[in-house]
């Protein structure tokens, strides 16, 4: 009997750990690095992450999940609140039908899937921020996140590559 | 959008998938919900993101400081090869600054005997309040930092926060034990400046980027790059003449300065406690006496 519970315990923490872990790297990416001009350039980990999970294991990443993590995202940030959420739920949106082919691929062509999603999550953050401050924003900004963000997704996905093989099989 | 023989076994009963498709539609209107509130800027969504700031500061502020330590170690190595050259730079400089001691000094002495000539009222005290650097998201859409100190550490809204070197923003929400600071270069950053040895009044805007604007600079004032841009105190939010930064691109269409903050190395921020009564009320605060009055 005990141990039913304790093997049910156990399987609910594990697919809570793609969640629990990226909201522990977007607490843990706000550590203040001291590295000269790198905080304008913060890769976004929150789309690195979710796009992660959606295409390797989509069963742990509902879509629940992807809006917390948006709102952890928007609450912690400085931003304007519910545009993360948005973003990050088209980015759900658009890798629902594609992840089975996506998954398929090997780690660089899922590396060359992210660019396009990446980009879109950015001409998206981008025009909502606009449409928030009722400007248009300089976009080279958001240019020079998105390269360092295409940038850091081999290691990003390499840190949860590991952690799947230790959490997850 | 999605054909639902895209998605494997979950998607088998077509009531599964219309569920799962409303659950979804409801976290998009969720999220517009959301971006609605937070453009209203409602008391809510401030208390919510101190209480979230609050919880998270211990854990950062727990990283931060070995991470400084490590970053303090590896600076400090790459000093010792060029110890002899920065000692000499240094001896320079501080001749130089003992010059301009002397010469404040004697400016301090005859502003104090001025003012007392002309019995002008004295400045507020002011007084600074030390907090570590715990937190910054980063990001191309936001620029704010959180900070390890909160209102049961005297911190209000409206605080200047400076460094050593100058100006670095403003105190935007506080929660008991962490606070936001919005720095200079954030979009919605708006402050008070006085620019060049001429003090024109100017408003000095962020914009995202590194360089902020300056707005609103009277027709027919004469900006050079270089002049320095100091606090005007108007408003009464910041304590006036604290440095900003120097202006960096004169033409016609527009005025940049270069902040004077180092934002790499910003360990600490000093918060201006700046007590000037009763000019800058929270709407609730100022509502209250003036219906007594009536």
């Amino acid at each position: 009997m005990s141990q039913m519970v304790w093997t049910r315990l156990d399987s609910t923490a594990r697919s809570l750990a793609p969640f629990a872990l990226t909201v522990l790297l977007i607490v843990f990416g706000m550590v203040p690095l001291g590295v000269p001009n790198f905080a304008p350039i913060m890769p976004a980990l929150g789309v690195i992450a979710v796009f992660f999970w959606l295409v390797y294991r989509p069963d742990l990443m509902p879509a629940w999940a992807v809006f917390l993590i948006g709102l952890v995202q928007d609450l912690l940030g400085g931003g304007a609140l519910g545009v993360g959420v948005f973003v990050l739920l088209v980015v759900y949106a658009a890798l629902a039908g594609q992840r089975r082919y996506i998954a398929q691929a090997n780690f660089f062509l899922v590396w060359l899937a992210f660019l396009p999603v990446a980009a879109g999550a950015f001409v998206l953050t981008w025009l909502f921020n606009s449409l928030i401050v009722d400007a248009l924003l300089a976009p080279g900004p958001a240019a020079f996140q998105y390269l360092s963000t295409v940038a850091f997704y081999p290691a990003i996905a390499w840190l949860f590559l590991q952690a799947q093989r230790a959490f997850l099989r | 959008m999605n054909k639902p023989s895209g998605s494997v076994s979950r998607l088998t009963t077509p009531i599964k998938a219309w569920t799962q498709r409303f659950a979804f539609l409801f976290l998009v209107v969720g999220a517009f919900a959301l971006m609605l509130i937070g453009k209203a800027d409602t008391v809510l969504v401030e208390r919510v993101r101190t209480v979230a700031g609050d919880a998270v500061a211990p854990i950062l502020e727990f990283i931060a400081r070995p991470i400084d330590t490590i970053g303090n170690t590896v600076a400090g190595i790459g000093e010792l090869t060029e110890l002899r050259a920065r000692n000499a730079a240094l001896e320079r400089e501080s001749e130089r600054l003992r010059h301009w001691q002397t010469v404040a000094r004697r400016l301090e002495a005859e502003n104090a005997a001025l003012r007392s000539l002309t019995d002008m009222v004295p400045d507020p005290r002011l007084r600074f309040i030390t907090a570590r650097v715990v937190g910054d998201q980063g990001g191309a859409f936001a620029r704010s930092v959180l900070v390890n100190a909160g209102s049961r550490d005297g911190i209000a809204k409206g605080q200047a926060a400076v460094t050593t070197r100058g100006v670095a923003g403003r105190v935007t929400e506080v929660g008991q034990r962490s606070s936001r600071v919005l720095l200079l270069t954030d979009i919605n950053s708006r402050i008070p400046v006085l620019v060049g040895a001429a003090r024109d009044r100017a408003i000095m805007a962020g914009d995202n980027t590194g360089q902020p604007r300056l707005l609103y600079l009277a027709a027919g004032t004469e900006t050079r790059p270089g002049d320095r841009v100091v606090t005007s105190g108007h408003g009464g939010m910041f304590p006036p003449g604290l440095p900003v930064g120097v202006v960096t691109q004169a033409s016609e269409t527009a005025l940049r300065v270069q902040p004077f903050v180092d934002w790499a190395h910003m360990e600490f921020l000093r918060l201006a406690d700046y007590e000037l009564p009763s000019l800058l009320l929270s709407p609730g605060e100022g509502g209250r006496p003036q219906g007594g009055q009536r």
